[in-house]
């Protein structure tokens, strides 16, 4: 199976400066057909019927999510485009945002008329500010067009915190707020921005909406999976040849994308998903990438045979620790407690309790944190100590013999070997 | 419920125009210190120990005395398999500073951050708005130079 690029279909090919040649290749016929000929409630069933899903890396039905929104009752209601991207790995979103920012508009004025909302954000991630010229005039042009009566849209800028990419933390950034998660429920399309219904949806996902309208929803649900429709794009980095950005359709095996196209060659294990993503060895290099499965964000980074697993869930847990917004105490503390045992067991510092006490703590985060980061954090370290174990055992023997070996009369004595 | 619920209409507009404002007042000055948060505290209302609050949240935001130009590695896991340490380790070698320290004649700070979504051009850094990817050690040196 070979690249199907339907979300990446304009980039490279169209002018992100210039909706002209938008328009020329039926750029916005799918917001004319919905806005003239199609009723809200239809405009959500059809999103519905299609099964897409989520694509920034929960996976929620949109349709779903979006009739929630349509069904409440309100007289101001938003609508959020999540481009925060900071997920490790993750840079799918800043290739569309420069490449096709009009299929993204237009997805969002399709979302706007179908749940009720008159204004809309763009959040953008403060690391990705090159793009907010390009995207503002994307905006202005569209308006020109006269496609933005029903919905203003306004890019706003994020500050640089990954937390702020999970939609409550992101509302109470647009809020003015330290971007710390929600307690839930309340979940944004019954209450989200400034109380009101709310929906948020990530990049890929919005802009998959024109290509439903245009085609229909059964030429979307032929593709992928039972619980996994459509295309997904996928960001490739690591051991690979050719890094990059890749749409395959859901359910394709991870071997296409990662030997097929991005040309690894010796893989001892990859993380789908992203820094709480799952780490598989490549013994499951077969396994199709979908929801079901293995998904996440679609990052995908490979790792060749002289990596060392406990090295790379160590990176992982530094950065989440980092970007905890510490507002719950299973993921704030969690997440130092881990670091820290983690951190001994790459220095050659580790005890015999350091397993029992890391799945202890993983499975108490999973239950307990606010939000997805505290939630799964812990997944490398139980997918490696499911799929690698043998290193932790390893590592935990060489710190203790080790320690033993430093401390004995042998080594402080003038014959030991330094 | 959110906090929203619990403000006046107008102290939501405050808020709502924080986190543009403090932007703005970086773009100004180089850094938020506590003289531009009193000022801005008092143009909004808002109590000086939530605008420093929201303020020291964000990784972009930044409260100490920053250089003119500021470098962030990022040293996640696609960039640390291509040798983030080894561009922070050139960046010494050049500029002799460590992340979260300033050259003495105020040119360039260094930081380590998250995630900048270049994975594909891993080893990568930021030097303000632009990105710089397939760092080398000779690549790093030649971009340095390039700032006044």
């Amino acid at each position: 199976m070979a690249e199907k690029r339907i979300v990446l279909g304009n980039c490279g090919v169209i002018d992100p400066q210039n909706i002209e040649t938008y328009l020329a290749k039926g750029g916005f016929k799918a917001f004319i057909k919905a806005r003239d000929k199609m009723k809200p409630q239809g405009i959500v069933e059809e999103i519905k019927k299609s099964g897409l899903t989520g694509r920034g890396g929960a996976g929620f039905p949109c349709g779903l999510k979006w009739e929630l929104a349509r069904n409440t009752k309100a007289k101001t209601k938003y609508l959020i485009c999540n481009a925060d991207e900071g997920e490790v790995g993750q840079f799918k979103d800043k290739y569309l945002l420069s490449k096709d920012p009009f299929t993204l508009i237009e997805g969002m004025l399709i979302a706007g008329l179908a749940i009720g909302a008159q204004q809309a954000f763009i959040y953008l991630r403060a690391e990705y500010h090159v793009l907010y010229d390009q995207l503002c005039r994307a905006i202005e042009q569209a308006k020109e067009k006269g496609f933005l009566k029903h919905l203003d849209i306004k890019v706003f800028e994020g500050a640089g915190s990954y937390i702020c990419g999970e939609e409550s933390a992101l509302m109470n950034s647009i809020e003015g707020r330290r971007g710390e998660s929600r307690y839930k429920p309340p979940y944004p399309p019954t209450s989200g921005l400034w109380d009101k219904p709310t929906i948020i949806n990530n990049v890929e996902t919005l802009m998959n909406v024109p290509h439903i309208i245009n085609n229909g929803a059964a030429w979307f649900s032929a593709m992928g999976t039972k619980r996994s429709k459509g295309t997904k794009v996928f960001c490739v980095s690591g051991d690979v040849a050719r890094p990059g950005v890749y749409e395959l359709e859901m359910g394709s095996p991870l071997k296409e994308l990662l030997i097929g196209l991005a040309g690894a060659k010796d893989i001892k294990a990859v993380q789908i998903g992203g820094s709480a993503g799952s780490i598989i060895p490549a013994s499951m290099i077969d396994t199709p990438l979908a929801h079901e499965t293995f998904l996440g964000s679609g990052a995908v980074v490979a790792l060749n045979s002289s990596r060392d697993i406990i090295d790379i869930v160590h990176n992982d847990m530094h950065f989440l620790n980092e970007e905890s917004c510490g507002k719950c105490t299973p993921c704030r503390e969690g997440t130092e407690v881990i670091l820290e045992i983690l951190g001994r067991l790459t220095r050659g510092e580790g005890v015999a309790g350091d397993i029992s006490a890391l799945e202890d703590l993983a499975r108490t985060m999973a239950l307990a944190s606010l939000c997805g980061l505290g939630q799964a954090a812990a997944v490398p370290v139980l997918d490696s100590l499911k799929y690698f174990r043998e290193e932790y055992i390893n590592r935990i023997d060489q710190s203790l013999f080790l320690r033993s070996y430093l401390g004995s009369e042998f080594y402080k004595s003038k014959e030991g070997v330094r | 419920m959110s906090a929203a619920g619990k403000e006046t209409q107008s102290s939501i507009a405050n808020r709502a125009e924080l986190l543009p404002a403090l932007k703005q007042e970086l773009g100004k000055n180089g850094n938020l210190s506590k003289t531009v948060l009193t000022s801005l505290a008092d143009k909004t209302g808002l109590p000086l120990n939530e605008i420093y609050g929201v303020a020291t949240f964000y990784a972009y935001l930044p409260v100490a005395a920053a250089g003119k130009n500021i470098i962030r590695v990022c040293g996640c896991l696609p960039c640390d398999l291509k040798d983030a340490q080894g561009v922070i380790g050139s960046i010494k070698k050049e500029l002799g500073i460590e992340p979260g320290q300033t050259t003495a004649d105020a040119r360039f700070s260094l930081e380590q951050v998250g995630c900048i979504g270049a994975c594909d051009q891993a080893p990568a850094m930021m030097i303000n708005d632009t990105l710089y990817g397939n760092l080398t050690p000779a690549r790093i040196a030649e971009i340095l130079k390039s700032f006044k």
